[in-house]
C-alpha cells in the first residue's frame, strides 16, 4: 500500500471537484507537480432551479472547463442515495431531537472521505484529493491532521470525525497556501472559476430560505417564547428554526437590551429568551460530548489539557478532557463559553495538529 | 496504450473520402446555393446532386428529401410539423415508450399543447407487441411514430408491419431511423413510410447534417421561418458541405452493407465468447433475432455502470451506458425500463457499438480489458 510520494508521474490521484475555485486550485496543483490526475465532480443533492435545470449541472460544467484547461479527465459520480442516508437523515432527526446538526462533518465522514474515496479506489487511485484547508503529515509512519496554513480559513473542524486510515489516502493541495494565494493562483493560470464566488450556507440549501426549507421535511410546532422565570413573550414558529445565542429573527421589541434565544424545552415546547448578549444563562463551563473519534490513537491519559473549538471560526479555547465511558468524553472550559450548541462538534486540537472531536451532548453549568 | 471506440451509435469518425468530398465546397465552391451566378450554381449542383442520389436510394424522388441539422430536427419537423399542421383532422397520436429523445420530448410537447398521445409498450427484448399499433389505432389517430432500429438496445421494430397496416388508415407513418440507416436495407416504398429521418453523423458523415424524407403530397409546418429554402420547409442557407458529405456517407453506408452487417456480428460473438470464456456473467439486453450488428448492449450483474464507465475510459476502451448523463445524473434509461422492471440489470448495462476503423484485435484486446476491469471491480 504505502506508495510513496515521489514516482509522481505513477502514482494517481483523484480530485473531489465542486466546480469552486479552491478545488480547482487543488486540480492544478497536482497536474503541475507531475501527479496523475482525475477530477470527479460529485452529485449529492438533486435540485433543479425555476428553469427545471439541475443547478449541479452549472457547476459540473465548471469542472468540465477547469479540467479540459488541466488536460485531465473528469467524471460526475451520484451519491445521493448515500447522501441521503447518512447525511440528510442524521440532519433531520438531530433537529428533531432539538439539536442543531452540522452536516459538513457528517458529509466528510460519510461521503467525502468514504463513498468517494472508495469509488477513487476503485478507479486505481493512491490518494485522493480535495480542497480544504488542512494539511497532512506524514511522518514515522503516522498520518497526522494538521490545520490549514491560513487560519481564517482552516477547516479542520470539519475533518474532526475522519480516522487515520482514511487520512492516510488524502492530500490537501491547498492547505499550504492562504485564500487570498489560492485565488491569485487561479487568475495567474487563467482557471475558468478564478473569480467564481466562493459558495456559503449548507450545501444543499444553498442561499435559500432555511425556514421555508427545514418546514418542508420537518413539521414545526409554534409555541410560547419565555423568559427563564416564566413571562411569556410571544410566540416561536418552532423550536428547530432556532439556535442557542440567536438574536434575529424573534420579534421582541421594547426598551433595554436586545433579546436571545437563552434555552429550549423540548417537552414543555418552550423557547427561552433573555436580555443582552451577555445574559448569564447563555454561559456555560464544561460539556459532556459524545461519538468522539481520535483521529491517531488515544492518548493513554485519562484526563489531560489541550485546546478546542466549539464552533468554525472560533479562536482556541483552553479545556481539560476527561474520558468517560461509552465514547464520551468531559470537557472543562478554562473560561466560561458563550452559547455551547447541543449536535455541533467540539473539536480538539494539540498546537496545529487535530486530535479529533465529538457531538456536543450536554452543557454543563457549575 | 492504444485507445479503442466501441461508441459508434453515439458518434462516428468522418470517413476519409467523405472529407475528401467536402472539402472543395468549403474552398471552390462555398457559394450560396440561391445566388444567380456561377459561385452559387456550383454550390446548387452539389446540393441537388447529393439530394437527387439520397432520394435514389432509399426509393423517394428527388423533392421528397428535406436536409435538417441532422436526426433530432428531422424528428422534430416530422411530428410537430404535421401534428400541428393536421390537427384539425384529429388529436389522437401514437409512438412507443423506447424511442429516443429526440421524438419522445417531442411527442411530450405535443402532449402539453393539448395532443393525446399513446406511448406503446415494449417486450422484454425491447420490441413492441405484434397488434399493439392496430390496437391503438383510433378513427382520430393522425401520426404514428415508431423507431426503425433502437438506439441503445439495437432492436429492429416491425416497420414494414406498421407501414402496410396504415395503408388502410388516415394516419401518417413517420419512422426514426437515426439508428438504423447504414445498417438495414431501406427502401421507403416497400416500407409505407411517410416520414424518415436520417443523421449523417452516425454513417462516418459530419455531424450538424441530416435529412428527412417526407412523402410527396404530406403536408406540415415548418420549424423555421426565413428564405425559401427546401421548399419552404425549412429556412436558412443550405449546408452544403455538409450535405454532399452526408451523400457520400450514404453511398459508402449502402456500398458494403452485407460486408459490414457480417463483420460486426462477427465482433458481437467475439466479444461474448470472451466473456463466457474468462466466466464474466452477462445478459444481453435487445432481441437476438430482430438486431442492428453493430448495437451490442450487455448488463453485467452487480456491476455500476458508473464505475464500469469510469475505469473503462481509464484502460482506454471508450463504450456508454444506455443514453449519456450529465452531472452525475442516474436516471436509469428510459428503453431499458420500458423493457424489463430490474434495475440492477439497467444499472449495469453498457453498450458497445462497432463501426468504421475497427480490427477484430482491437475487439478481442476491448474485450480482454473489460474482463479485466471486470474482475477488478468485482474482487
Amino acid at each position: 500500500m504505502s506508495k510513496t510520494l515521489n514516482n509522481k508521474a505513477n502514482t494517481r490521484v483523484v480530485v473531489g471537484m465542486s466546480g469552486g475555485v479552491d478545488s480547482s486550485v487543488a486540480a492544478y496543483l497536482l497536474k503541475k507537480e507531475g501527479y496523475q490526475v482525475i477530477g470527479i465532480f460529485m452529485k449529492n443533492w438533486d435540485d433543479t432551479d425555476e428553469n427545471g435545470v439541475c443547478t449541479a449541472t452549472e457547476d459540473y460544467n465548471d469542472v468540465i472547463r477547469v479540467s479540459n484547461q488541466l488536460d485531465i479527465p473528469y467524471y460526475a459520480v451520484n451519491f445521493e442515495k448515500q447522501y441521503w442516508d447518512k447525511v440528510f437523515t442524521y440532519f433531520l432527526e438531530e433537529y428533531k431531537a432539538g439539536r442543531t446538526p452540522n452536516p459538513d462533518v457528517m458529509c466528510n465522514k460519510e461521503i467525502k472521505f468514504k463513498a468517494f474515496l472508495d469509488h477513487a479506489m476503485s478507479l486505481g487511485a493512491d490518494f485522493v484529493a480535495t480542497g480544504h484547508y488542512a494539511r497532512v503529515r506524514r511522518e514515522n509512519g503516522r498520518v497526522e491532521l494538521l490545520r490549514g496554513v491560513d487560519s481564517n480559513k482552516d477547516q479542520t473542524y470539519f475533518l474532526n470525525a475522519l480516522s487515520e486510515e482514511q487520512l492516510q489516502h488524502v492530500l490537501f493541495p491547498i492547505g499550504e497556501i492562504e485564500k487570498p494565494r489560492v485565488r491569485e493562483i487561479a487568475k495567474e493560470a487563467e482557471l475558468a472559476t478564478a473569480t467564481k464566488k466562493d459558495s456559503t450556507g449548507i450545501c444543499f440549501i444553498g442561499e435559500r430560505n432555511f425556514k421555508e426549507f427545514l418546514s418542508k421535511f420537518l413539521p414545526a410546532q409554534e409555541g410560547e417564547m419565555q423568559t427563564l422565570d416564566g413571562q411569556v413573550k410571544g410566540k416561536h414558529d418552532g423550536l428547530m428554526y432556532y439556535t442557542l445565542g440567536q438574536r434575529h429573527g424573534l420579534g421582541i421589541g421594547g426598551a433595554g437590551e436586545p433579546w436571545f434565544v437563552v434555552d429550549k424545552n423540548l417537552e414543555g415546547n418552550i423557547l427561552y429568551v433573555g436580555q443582552g448578549y451577555h445574559h448569564p444563562a447563555l454561559y456555560s463551563d464544561g460539556l459532556v460530548a459524545e461519538k468522539v473519534n481520535w483521529i491517531n490513537d488515544p492518548l493513554s491519559d485519562d484526563s489531560f489539557e489541550c485546546t478546542a473549538k466549539f464552533r468554525y471560526r472560533q479562536g482556541d479555547q483552553g479545556v481539560t478532557v476527561t474520558k468517560l465511558s461509552n465514547n464520551k468524553v468531559r470537557v472543562q472550559f478554562h473560561e466560561k463559553q458563550r452559547a455551547i450548541t447541543p449536535g455541533q462538534s467540539v473539536v480538539f486540537y494539540n498546537g496545529d495538529v487535530c486530535l479529533g472531536g465529538g457531538t456536543i451532548d450536554e452543557v454543563l453549568k457549575d | 496504450m492504444k485507445r479503442i471506440y466501441l461508441d459508434h451509435a453515439a458518434t462516428s469518425p468522418v470517413h476519409p473520402e467523405v472529407f475528401a468530398a467536402m472539402k472543395p465546397y468549403y474552398e471552390s465552391f462555398f457559394g450560396n446555393p440561391s445566388s444567380i451566378h456561377q459561385f452559387g450554381r456550383e454550390a446548387r449542383r452539389g446540393l441537388d446532386n447529393s439530394r437527387d442520389y439520397i432520394a435514389k436510394t432509399i426509393g423517394a424522388s428527388f423533392d421528397e428529401i428535406i436536409f435538417t441539422s441532422g436526426g433530432t430536427e428531422a424528428d422534430n419537423l416530422a411530428i410537430m410539423g404535421y401534428a400541428t399542421a393536421h390537427k384539425h383532422e384529429g388529436n389522437h397520436l401514437i409512438t412507443t415508450k423506447v424511442e429516443h429523445h429526440g421524438v419522445l420530448h417531442a411527442f411530450e410537447f405535443l402532449e402539453k399543447q393539448g395532443f393525446e398521445v399513446t406511448y406503446l409498450d415494449v417486450n422484454e427484448e425491447g420490441r413492441i407487441y405484434s397488434n399493439s399499433v392496430a390496437e391503438a389505432l383510433r378513427e382520430d389517430t393522425i401520426l404514428v411514430s415508431c423507431m426503425f432500429g433502437n438506439n441503445e438496445v439495437g432492436t429492429v421494430q416491425p416497420i414494414k408491419e406498421i407501414g402496410s397496416l396504415l395503408s388502410e388508415h388516415k394516419a401518417v407513418f413517420h419512422t426514426d431511423a437515426v439508428q438504423a440507416f447504414g445498417m438495414e436495407t431501406i427502401n421507403v416504398k416497400d416500407l409505407g413510410v411517410d416520414f424518415l429521418a436520417v443523421s449523417a453523423h452516425k454513417l462516418n458523415g459530419p455531424k450538424g447534417i441530416g435529412f428527412l424524407y417526407a412523402k410527396k403530397g404530406i403536408t406540415f409546418s415548418p420549424l423555421f421561418y426565413g428564405g425559401e429554402q427546401e421548399r419552404k420547409r425549412r429556412a436558412g442557407t443550405e449546408n452544403v458541405a455538409g450535405v454532399v458529405g452526408l451523400a457520400k456517407a450514404v453511398e459508402l453506408s449502402i456500398k458494403d452493407l452485407d460486408n459490414r452487417r457480417e463483420l460486426y456480428n462477427k465482433y458481437r460473438e467475439t466479444m461474448l465468447q470472451i466473456f463466457n470464456h474468462e466466466n464474466i456473467s452477462f445478459k444481453i439486453n435487445g432481441d437476438e433475432t430482430y438486431y442492428l450488428p453493430h448495437i451490442l448492449n450487455v448488463s453485467f450483474p452487480g456491476l455500476s455502470v458508473e464505475s464500469m464507465l469510469m475505469n473503462l475510459d481509464l484502460e482506454g476502451v471508450a463504450v456508454s451506458s444506455g443514453s449519456a448523463c450529465t452531472a452525475g445524473s442516474i436516471d436509469p434509461s428510459h428503453v431499458l425500463t420500458a423493457m424489463f422492471d430490474d434495475i440492477n440489470r439497467s444499472h449495469s448495462a453498457i453498450r458497445f457499438s462497432f463501426g468504421y476503423g475497427l480490427t477484430i484485435e482491437d475487439i478481442r484486446e476491448a474485450a480482454e480489458r473489460t474482463v479485466k476491469v471486470i474482475k477488478r471491480l468485482t474482487k
